[in-house]
């Protein structure tokens, strides 16, 4: 029933459908490149974060959640994003990783050379 | 204060201007029919009674059967009084939540809490419970402790707080903020949690 009359906002399903449509299928150990719209007073920007997508949540809901971890400066740093945000401008994949896991989080114990993910060619 | 019946349909989210995401709750709200008009002069004050969702005739009593023979409408589930309208309606007149609710309102839910059965101090009252497991404790970890003093006065005080049944309660939650309104399905989207399981009844004030 949730479902059925939630379908009814039309506006944000019809939004949601074409986020969905533009983002290239990416799957944990990709590296992606996300684009974020940052609001600075009344100037906005683009600003790119890049990094290896750690784990996805909630794939089925419009509450879907990705993870994506950069080491900056030596400092790891993990940015979790709503797949439909309006505040990501886009996604774009870098590369393919090959894992076996559905959530890399032991590449937070890793560092330099042992944090390296197989390329994964198709 | 002027409001409308409604069901709570359920939760989900949606993101705001910023980019935030708000957790949310669908309501059908109305539409509601007028099914009584208490006037001044009648009743010593103004209000309006309104009725929500179909009920079986043969589940209705024959009061209520006139009641809303009266009104000219079919039997309804729910009845409920609203005061302070800025319009005014006649008797079996259809309100519905676009009549009353704009985008970026704050609105009043109230609902029926969902029933939790007996319950102990600790989820009741959020007591913390006795001390810790140690130290020769073995069977009142989550007790209230003491539930007043000894020979003077010689009793417990009303209202002492103790386990008990827990829910089911009338809960009102205040200042949601209307999202959106989609007038057709009369349905409304607030912002944040509203008490009761899905399905069961609420009513929105301004």
């Amino acid at each position: 029933m949730l479902n059925e009359l939630l379908a009814h906002f039309k506006e944000d399903t019809e939004a949601y459908a074409k986020i969905r449509a533009s983002v290239p299928e990416f799957n944990v150990g990709d590296t992606v490149n996300v684009h974020v719209k940052i609001v600075e007073g009344a100037k906005q920007r683009i600003q790119q974060y890049q990094g290896v997508v750690m784990q996805r949540k909630g794939t089925s809901s419009n509450g879907e959640t990705f993870t994506v971890r950069k080491v900056s400066n030596g400092i790891g740093v993990e940015r979790v994003f709503p797949i439909l945000s309006p505040t990501i401008e886009k996604i774009e994949l870098i590369s393919r990783g090959k894992v076996r896991r559905a959530r890399i989080y032991y590449q937070r114990e890793r560092f330099g050379k042992a944090s390296r993910i197989k390329e994964k060619l198709s | 204060m002027a409001g409308i019946l409604g069901k709570k349909i359920g939760m989900t989210s949606t993101f705001g201007a910023d980019g935030r995401s708000i957790a949310c709750t669908l309501i059908q709200a109305g539409p509601c029919v007028v099914t009584q008009v208490k006037t001044e002069e009648k009743d010593g004050y103004i209000a309006f009674q309104l009725g929500y969702g179909e009920a079986k005739l043969k589940n209705t009593t024959q009061p209520l059967q006139g009641h809303f023979k009266k009104a000219g409408t079919t039997p309804k589930r729910k009845l409920a009084e609203f005061g302070g309208f800025l319009k005014d309606f006649k008797l079996g007149d259809t309100i519905t939540a676009s009549d009353l609710f704009a985008e970026g309102d704050k609105v009043s839910v109230i609902g029926t809490s969902k029933g939790r059965g007996f319950q102990g101090v600790v989820k009741r009252h959020n007591f913390s419970g006795v001390g810790g497991a140690t130290h020769g404790q073995h069977n009142r970890l989550r007790h209230g402790g003491s539930n007043g003093a000894c020979s003077f006065p010689a009793r417990t005080f009303p209202g002492m707080r103790m386990a008990g049944r827990m829910g089911n309660d009338r809960v009102k939650v205040s200042n949601l903020k209307v999202i959106k309104i989609l007038p057709e399905q009369n349905l409304i989207l607030v912002s944040g949690s509203v008490p009761g399981a899905n399905n069961s009844f609420v009513a929105i004030e301004k």
